[in-house]
């Protein structure tokens, strides 16, 4: 479980369905190529959502944790 | 042989570049129904694709054209007919009942409520981000007419028209995803 180095959190606590694949892909831009953001969100639906989106936008999810009611997702930047 | 094998290739290079594009990442939903759950569902799905890299076309026609409406603006000198549709049908987002247990109001608005509960985005809210996220609304015009409603009385989206089936089938097909709701 070894955190990777993300230069910018993302807290998407609270949000339901759609807003945080919505949240994550107006921010993916605000970092570079090959840096990681770190999102925190309470919807369950993100642990499927996320791979989706990022196998959509190209982009790469590293990892995804979950931590009592809040999941961790890391986010790669590909392009 | 060998000029006609080049003919034969000569022709088919014009043949491809005279073919249509293919399907581009573009999402066509027609908006049929005029109902709370079914619009909330079009509008989610709208806002993901948008996510998810895609352009997005809501073709809003039949029952759906009456969610447009804007409660604030009475449009006068209609007929007797379009008079009796404005007065039965929803004067926009906030009046629309639920396809299912509705319940002379009350399941409505409880669903309502426990939207507000759980903070999942009310309709207001979906709108004002799929405008945002540009999101296109094209108004079917015959329903329009149908129903008798006034472009005057449609409310103020950033990227809405009007249009005719033409429109709809010329986005759908060069969509890869089309969806009725």
């Amino acid at each position: 479980m070894a955190d990777h180095e993300a230069v910018k959190v993302l807290d998407l606590k609270g949000l339901p369905c759609p807003m945080p694949v919505v949240k994550m892909s107006q921010e993916i831009g605000s970092v570079k190529v090959g840096e990681v953001i770190e999102v925190h969100t309470t919807d369950p639906g993100s642990l499927s959502d996320f791979p989706a989106w990022a196998k959509s936008s190209g982009n790469q999810v590293l990892e995804s944790q979950q931590d009592g009611g809040v999941i961790r997702i890391f986010v790669k930047r590909l392009k | 042989m060998n000029q006609s094998v080049e003919a034969q290739l000569t022709e088919l290079r014009e043949k491809i570049a005279a073919m249509p594009p293919g399907p581009q990442p573009k999402l066509s939903l027609i908006v049929f129904s005029g109902e709370l759950d079914k619009l909330i569902a079009a509008m989610i799905i709208a806002t993901g694709a948008v996510a998810m890299g895609m352009q997005v076309v809501l073709f809003f026609t039949f029952w759906g054209t009456a969610a447009l409406r804007d409660p604030k603006v009475n449009a006068g000198g209609k007929d007797f007919m379009a008079t009796m549709f404005g007065w039965m049908l929803p004067k926009g987002r906030n009046q629309l009942k639920l396809s299912k247990m509705h319940m002379a109001g009350m399941g409505t608005a409880m669903l309502k409520g426990l939207m507000r509960k759980k903070n999942a985005p009310s309709l207001d809210q979906l709108f004002e981000i799929a405008g945002q996220l540009g999101v296109q609304i094209k108004v079917c015009e015959m329903s329009m007419d149908l129903m008798g409603f006034r472009r005057e009385e449609i409310i103020a989206y950033p990227h809405l028209d009007y249009c005719g089936v033409a429109t709809f089938l010329a986005e759908a097909r060069e969509s890869q995803v089309q969806l009725f709701i």
